[in-house]
């Protein structure tokens, strides 16, 4: 039976009600008395020398309060980048400034060059016009391979090239890895683009900042997924400003997907401004803005070789990417094909041998860092592609050679750094093969085609590794952050509790989940427990969510704090019950004497901590209690997925006919969310594979800065899909056995829909090794009839 | 500036505004309903769906002006009146139709509309109906659930919540 409430129950989500009733609080809604407004003036071409910005004019128009150029902040740091990869021969990254307004060169489409603040928003859209820019364009680089060249225009002149890094893991001999393959009794190799994307959550970024003077406080509001990494990297690399001076306030946020873990130039800009114009400043991105200032996603270019022995083994794989990283470097953005993405190309398969190689590229583009998967789709796409591939030119069942090469026994540890702490991929994918019923896959086949239409299957499976993890591993690999989270369990007199969190919410439904483990470690009503977050004036110092951390990792430290709470409470009640502590039990909300009848209620015990007349003397008063949580490891959820689509071969139009996705996320607090959050996941990878792609012309021109030129997917884009996570091997390393599940759908599902397009058309006579996403109709079509 | 009135919600409201503000900055700035969001700039999204005699307007792609004299419904009014979520509302909660919220009050309004014009839609219809609607969070997969229950259709066969 499901359970109605506590851990495993599908509890209804409260935030709902705001959400529902348009009483959410999203910055865009928070207006401060007396705030001006800021307009961006951003460059319209991708590569150039700005040779002058005259404000005068400008600054003389109606309603403008202050115009703000490069020049304003030659004194003040540039946006930090907040993980120093170390290339092949051990020299660090490439790491050029990114100043908050452009200094000598615009580097890509929108880099902003100027600011007006003004009464309204349309006078400083008015008074940006009246700047007048003298700016020498230059060539754009925008092709990788080309600008790795030597001679190369280089994008930051002060760099000795484009290259950010030039990165390696895994296998460094390559005499060895020659041998391997040269012994290989098959080697398929593929050349792929992973698209880049634009992660696009539907609420636009925004950024209000006031300041007082009486106090020297700031605060300020942003759209971010984790607000105190936001204050520490403004204070401590930006801004220069003490950070007990500085709150800063994510509320109710529209959506994140990775994009709103950076630091933006944005909102040190209005920090920046309201002190200087003594006024508080708002920025809002229209849609267009964020196009071209949102981190955008994904941009690898791959080659990747895998090597069989003739009984089917994988022997060997080697890949060699180059990774864009845009114009600047975004907060995260160095650490995303590198760590996030080459530890990962082990897969759910034994292959003992595996070189990763990435060089990472500067280009006249918007930045691009972590966006749902962030590297582990990119890892994932090569290798389900790959094998496919494999298994199509052996002529082998794509399921079997999976399920030959698994991993089965556990720890087990990668040649690509990683142990696996626990996992069934046997397990999981027999959840898959039942739950997509794949036996019935032929007759589909031949119904769709007695109707003049292809039919594919494509099946992919994934590991992703979640909860990134421990601080002095990622230090050693150039992290800059610590990477634990930290909670506390506030109880309240009469028995509710506050529970303030490092991790943030912006549509995981923390707010319910949460609340579902603190309630029932304590056995009392989740009403009775509320979720703070997202304001560092009232949170601990926690890193926020992103990577599918907030569970596995803030979830830890709640459940650590609670633990201390219940640890006080326990000997209170052995005062109140004239017991020994060690005999207390606590169930449903009662302290219990072991083996009597003698109890007393939480809501009594919590009393008697704050009005302690009748009090243990050597406890302290109250009951609140702090944990930081540092896991030992990643977490690894993995799955397989299955998608069946229709190819209509006069058109090339694919329509995905069903999409099953097989998911081992160990425990699971609430079913409910858990699907959603899977679903989600698949709407974006179902969208990376068919439908979006963000487009620069051959002058570095971003061609899709619209939702009319971008192709999001649509309700009538997308199938229902048949989720499955009944295959649960616990994290053997957290207290809850929880493994994260945000990221899962948008890693899973692209290879799956790619998959399923390639058999489709293979089915129909025509050989085709690979379509580069997104499969559009023109490709599809191109193939058929090549 | 040029004064506009309207109802909103069954509310009589009036304001100056210029001739180039929208219906939606009316409703979010003069009006301080926020619960209509603006989240594009070329009326593709429908977070800002609202209804302007009964029928489903992008509020972004509207003057204020041009809804001179209008019965205007938003979010804020779709409630029962005891203030209990409506039965479109309660089935998005039931069927955790919603994650971060923010597309959602445009939802709510164009699955309010389709129901009004076609009270049992099919899957294809409702999937249709939203074209104007983007959502990023749930893969549509709930939302499409919710609004076939709000019509009164049982949905216990389509895959879980």
């Amino acid at each position: 039976m499901p359970k109605d409430s506590g851990i495993g129950a599908s509890s209804k989500r409260r935030e709902d009600v705001r959400f529902l009733t348009g009483a959410g609080n999203y910055t865009d809604d928070i207006n401060v008395h007396g705030q001006a407004y800021v307009h961006f003036l951003r460059s319209d071409i991708a590569h150039g020398r700005i040779k002058s910005v005259d404000t005068s004019a400008a600054e003389n128009m109606p309603g403008v309060v202050k115009v703000f150029t490069g020049k304003d902040f030659e004194g003040v740091g540039g946006m930090p980048c907040g993980w120093e990869v170390t290339d092949r021969h051990g020299a660090p990254m490439q790491e050029p400034p990114h100043p908050i307004l452009a200094q000598g060169k615009v580097r890509h489409v929108g880099d902003p060059i100027a600011a007006v603040v003004a009464d309204s928003l349309e006078q400083a859209r008015d008074a940006a016009e009246a700047i007048a820019l003298d700016i020498e364009e230059l060539p754009a680089v925008l092709d990788m391979k080309a600008a790795a060249q030597d001679g190369a225009t280089l994008v930051h002149d002060d760099l000795k090239n484009n290259i950010c890094y030039d990165w390696h893991l895994g296998e460094a001999d390559n005499a060895k890895l020659d041998e391997v393959f040269a012994n290989a009794a098959h080697v398929t190799t593929l050349d792929l683009v992973n698209n880049r994307l634009v992660a696009n959550p539907m609420e636009p970024r925004v950024a209000v900042a006031e300041y007082k003077r009486g106090t020297d406080e700031y605060t300020l509001y942003t759209t971010s997924q984790n607000p105190h990494v936001i204050r520490l990297l403004m204070c401590a690399f930006v801004l220069g400003l003490p950070e007990h001076k500085v709150r800063v306030v994510a509320p109710d946020v529209g959506g994140g997907f990775g994009t709103k873990i950076f630091h933006y130039a944005e909102e040190a800009f209005c920090t920046f401004a309201a002190k200087a114009c003594g006024r508080p400043v708002k920025w809002t991105a229209s849609r267009s803005e964020a196009f071209m200032s949102d981190a955008q996603g994904r941009d690898h270019v791959s080659r990747i070789e895998l090597a069989l022995d003739a009984d089917n083994n994988f022997v060997g794989l080697r890949t060699d990417t180059y990774a864009n990283l845009g114009a600047y470097l975004s907060t995260f953005s160095s650490s995303v094909p590198t760590w996030l993405h080459g530890t990962l190309m082990a897969g759910n398969y034994k292959t003992p041998v595996i070189q990763v190689n990435v060089k990472a590229m500067f280009t006249n583009t918007v930045p691009v860092d972590a966006y749902r998967g962030a590297g582990r789709p990119e890892a994932t796409f090569q290798l389900e592609r790959v094998i496919d591939k494999a298994a199509r030119e052996l002529g082998v069942d794509p399921i079997a050679l999976r399920r030959q090469n698994f991993i089965t026994e556990f720890p087990y540890d990668t040649p690509v750094a990683l142990t696996y702490d626990t996992g069934n991929y046997n397990g999981t994918m027999d959840k898959l093969e039942a739950a997509a019923d794949l036996s019935g896959f032929a007759a589909r086949r031949a119904e769709s085609e007695a109707n003049g239409k292809l039919r594919g299957l494509g099946i992919n499976c994934y590991i992703e590794a979640c909860g990134i993890a421990p601080s002095n591993i990622v230090g050693m690999l150039g992290a800059r952050a610590g990477l634990y989270d930290a909670a506390t369990v506030r109880v309240n007199a009469t028995g509710s509790i506050s529970v303030m969190v490092g991790a943030h919410s912006h549509g995981q439904g923390h707010e319910t989940a949460f609340p579902q483990v603190v309630a029932d470690m304590i056995g009392i009503d989740e009403s009775m427990v509320e979720i703070v977050h997202g304001d560092t004036s009232k949170i601990p110092f926690g890193m926020g969510t992103y990577g599918s951390r907030s569970l596995a990792v803030c979830g830890s430290a709640m459940v650590k704090a609670t633990e201390k709470v219940i640890d006080k409470a326990k000997k209170i009640a052995a005062h109140l019950l004239e017991a020994s502590e060690a005999d207390i039990e606590l169930k449903d909300g009662q302290f219990t004497v072991a083996g009597t009848d003698k109890s007393v209620a939480w809501g009594d015990v919590t009393l008697t901590a704050y009005v302690p007349h009748n009090f243990p003397l050597e406890v302290e008063p109250g009951l609140e209690e702090t944990a930081f949580y540092d896991p030992a490891n990643f977490t690894f959820p993995a799955g397989a997925y299955a998608c069946e689509v229709e190819v209509d071969p006069e058109t090339g139009q694919v329509t995905i006919e069903t999409f099953t996705a097989a998911d081992d996320f160990g425990n699971i607090i609430n079913p409910m969310i858990v699907d959603g959050q899977v679903h989600g996941g698949i709407g974006q990878g179902i969208g990376q594979a068919l439908l979006e792609n963000c487009a620069y012309d051959e002058n570095g021109q971003l061609l899709s800065a619209s939702f009319m030129d971008y192709a999001m997917p649509r309700a009538d884009d997308l199938p229902f899909y048949g989720v499955d996570h009944s295959s649960q091997t616990p994290c053997t390393h957290n207290p809850l056995g929880v493994k994260g599940c945000g990221e899962a759908g948008a890693i899973g599902s692209p290879p799956a829909v790619v998959n399923a397009v390639l058999d489709a058309l293979n089915s129909g006579g025509k050989t085709v090794d690979h379509i580069d996403m997104p499969v559009s109709p023109s490709r599809v079509w191109a193939a058929l009839n090549s | 500036m040029t004064q506009v009135s309207m109802t909103v919600n069954g509310k009589a409201v009036s304001g100056d505004v210029e001739g180039r503000t929208l219906l939606s900055s009316f409703l979010r700035e003069h009006l301080s309903l926020t619960g209509t969001h603006v989240g594009c700039d070329t009326a593709q999204c429908g977070a800002c769906v609202v209804h302007v005699n009964g029928e489903a307007v992008k509020s972004c792609n509207m003057l204020a002006l041009e809804a001179d004299g209008s019965e205007v419904g938003t979010i804020e009014g779709q409630a029962n009146p005891d203030g209990s979520l409506n039965v479109i509302q309660q089935a998005f909660q039931d069927h955790h139709g919603l994650q971060c919220g923010f597309c959602t009050p445009g939802m709510v309004m164009s699955a309010a509309a389709l129901l009004k014009e076609n009270p049992r839609p099919t899957e294809a219809e409702v999937r249709k109906y939203l074209e104007g609607n983007l959502c990023r969070c749930t893969g549509y997969h709930n939302i499409v659930k919710a609004i076939m229950a709000a019509s009164g259709q049982d949905v216990s066969s389509i895959a879980a919540e």
